[in-house]
């Protein structure tokens, strides 16, 4: 009875400890895969930084105003002005005034009663 | 301790006596002994295992709370990257106040070499002179071949220089990474951003110091790693700052003038939405500062914050404001127009003769030098010192870039009789056109202080302190755009948006003493709408001329005024502002039934 005890428990430490070893490798895998994706976010914001730059340098009101210049053609884009403020009497509602249905119309299918 | 022998004589004797074996006795005593002796072995053992279990006990138990601890405590990644170098590279991003980018930084590429490790100089240098044609090459052989260990050849390069040098396969040049300050928008805001240049150097990074404007007056919150990812958001619009500047450029070449400062004010918060000064500059390259000559023809001077100048009749309505407030006059009350006045050796005139007498408002609308020193006079310096000091006129404005804190307005030295009738016209004191910008916002907005800031304002509008009555605030409204409706600036008439203003023409001062008679400074303080005052938009014209019906003109009525017509023409809509047309308050609309 007594050596069986001791041989569950020799069992359980041994086992204890291949635990924990394979745990602290897992965990040393894991910090080093974290150190990768930091350097790839790192590298991404960088970027992400880059793509606003440009964004902004190719928005920027000079190009902006020199395209819509070089494109007058097809756009016909002109600087706004008060005179481009319109009410709302000024949209062009539809005028045609539909008549009340009086005549019979036949619709296509079956009627229910 | 007394010690018991084995065989105590007394009883071996009665034993003997008794026939016994004496021995037992011995062998009782010797038990005896070995008893006391285990006793005492046995307590000894006991107290080693309850240490050893105490041992144990606090072993299991400091892991067992750390255990406790790690379960309780959030988990946090691990920060790998610890950074080595001590340098701040990072700089947070300047916004304008609808999120565009004014300011950001990108990553480049600076070049340097190690000359002890450069294996053919003179090849080296060769090849390099190809790729950057603007080195002095013997001044680089010079280095490369010296006792130098270290040396920078270009701070910033592209990635096709970058390859190119790469190509020369010289081990003795390498390559460090290195942020740079970029302004997307290039001229646009200038002198609002001011500029940068790199401070500490380092192979790894650099760090980006603040050197004028936005970026040097928050330099330390710019480089606070704790909100270098919280963009600073400033009160410019950049789609009324390009028009702006635009326009301004445009009157600026029209008018032949040497220089321009304009300035758009939100009456209310103060926020400056849109401010130029020309000639500008590009604060990517920002230029040197001029080494000798006048700082002030510099592109990097800002007429708008740093330039004081006499700004002429644009001050006659502080004067009009001051009496009108105090009760001394009302918009009504005629004043003596004959003139000149003499004073001294010195005569007050009027561009015209007025006659005898104006109103009030006639004194403004017609820009009566005469009209307004006598208010002036009829208040009194220390009233009038009072009401210009409140306006802000007296002490350096709030804004907040690096340049302007300190620019303080000139005011006469000693503050005679004399003064205070040349003061009320704008003659003999000299401020900025952001201090008439807040001192204008502060007649419009009903009367409150304005502390003009570059700053976005959130949220409801915090008032400074009152200066004016409300009602001294509409009357001047009204005489404004009188100025415009028949007055000095007719011209300035923009339908739709009610415009009012006052124009101003200084003779400059010459640097020896007394003023130039054909160079001006031509003003126009604009505000609009006057029926309820928005914002307040001020354009200077540094010598402006232009030939008109006829003449060469100069007067701020003629030059100043039909440029800031245009201006509010193309800004008011930018701004969302819709224009009043007669009739169009009474909208009605027609529903319309299918």
């Amino acid at each position: 009875m007594r050596n069986l005890f001791f041989i569950v428990c020799a069992t359980f430490v041994i086992g204890l400890a291949y635990w924990a070893y394979t745990e602290n490798y897992k965990t040393q895998a894991a910090l080093k895969q974290v150190h990768v994706l930091q350097k790839q976010i790192a590298l991404e914001k960088e970027t992400i930084a880059v793509l606003k730059a440009e964004w902004a340098y190719l928005n920027r009101p000079d190009r902006l105003r020199d395209l819509v210049d070089l494109n007058f053609e097809d756009l016909k884009l002109i600087p706004l002005a008060p005179s481009h403020f319109g009410d709302s009497e000024m949209v062009g509602y539809p005028t045609t005034i539909i008549d009340s249905v009086t005549d019979a119309v036949t619709i296509s299918g079956e009627s229910q009663p | 301790m007394i010690r018991t022998p084995l065989r105590p004589l007394a009883r071996v004797i009665e034993a003997r006596e008794h026939g016994e074996n004496p021995d037992h006795i011995e062998a009782m005593e010797r038990s005896k002994r070995n008893q006391v002796a285990q006793h005492k072995l046995r307590k000894r053992a006991e107290a080693r295992l309850t240490i050893l279990g105490l041992a144990f006990f606090l072993g299991f138990a400091a892991i067992g709370g750390k255990m406790v601890v790690l379960a309780l405590s959030e988990p946090k990644e691990p920060t790998l990257i610890a950074s080595s170098s001590k340098i701040y590279s990072q700089r947070a991003d300047i916004i304008d106040r609808n999120g565009a980018v004014l300011a950001t930084n990108l990553i480049t590429t600076a070049l340097y070499a190690q000359p002890h490790k450069i294996l053919n100089p003179v090849a080296a240098v060769e090849k390099l002179i190809k790729i950057f044609p603007d080195i002095d090459a013997d001044k680089l052989l010079k280095n490369f071949t010296g006792k130098r260990k270290f040396i920078w050849v270009r701070k910033k390069i592209s990635p096709e220089q970058q390859q190119l040098v790469h190509d020369i396969g010289e081990p003795g040049l390498l390559f460090g990474p290195r942020e740079m300050r970029l302004y997307p928008n290039g001229t646009l805001a200038a002198h609002i951003l001011g500029g940068t240049s790199f401070g500490k150097e380092d192979v790894r990074a650099a760090e980006l110091i603040g050197v004028a404007g936005v970026e040097k007056f928050f330099d330390d919150r710019m480089r606070d790693p704790a909100q270098v990812d919280n963009p600073l958001q400033l009160s410019i619009d950049l789609t009324a700052q390009a028009t702006m500047r635009r326009v301004v450029e445009g009157g600026m070449k029209i008018m032949n003038a040497k220089g321009a400062a304009a300035i758009l004010m939100d009456v209310h918060t103060g926020e400056i939405i849109s401010m130029v000064s020309l000639p500008d500059f590009d604060p990517n390259k920002r230029p040197r500062p001029l080494v000798k000559g006048n700082q002030s023809d510099s592109p990097l001077f800002n007429r708008a914050a740093q330039g004081v100048y006499e700004l002429g009749s644009t001050f006659k309505l502080f004067t009009v404001a001051a009496s009108l407030d105090e009760g001394l006059v009302t918009e009504d009350t005629m004043i003596d127009t004959r003139g000149p006045i003499k004073w001294g050796k010195f005569k007050i005139r009027d561009f015209h003769d007025y006659g005898k007498q104006l109103s009030v408002m006639d004194v403004i609308v017609k820009s009566s030098n005469i009209g307004t020193a006598r208010i002036a006079q009829n208040m009194g310096a220390d009233t009038q010192k009072k009401y210009l000091d409140a306006l802000g006129l007296f002490t350096p404005t709030s804004v907040e870039l690096a340049e302007a804190k300190h620019i303080k307005p000139l005011l006469p030295p000693n503050w005679s009789e004399l003064s205070t009738m040349t003061v009320s016209y704008g003659h003999g004191i000299a401020v900025t056109p952001l201090h008439l910008a807040s001192a204008y916002a502060t007649l419009a907005n009903g009367g409150y202080k304005v502390n003009p800031t570059l700053l976005k304002v959130d949220g409801k509008t915090a008032y400074g302190p009152r200066v004016l009555k409300d009602a001294t605030s509409k009357t001047l409204m009204r005489m404004l755009r009188n100025v415009v409706t028949r007055g000095t600036a007719s011209f300035g008439e923009v339908k739709g948006y009610s415009v009012g203003g006052k124009t101003g023409s200084a003779d400059k001062p010459k640097p020896s003493g007394g003023y130039y008679d054909d160079k001006v400074i031509a003003t126009f303080a604009s505000v609009f709408p006057t029926d309820d005052p928005k914002y307040v938009l001020i354009l200077t014209l540094d010598e402006p001329t232009i030939e008109a019906a006829g003449e060469v003109r100069r007067t701020a009525g003629w030059t100043a005024v039909p440029v800031v017509t245009e201006l509010i023409t193309r800004l008011a809509p930018v701004l969302n502002m819709r224009p009043e047309v007669a009739g169009s308050g009474k909208v009605h609309y027609t529903q319309v039934k299918n």
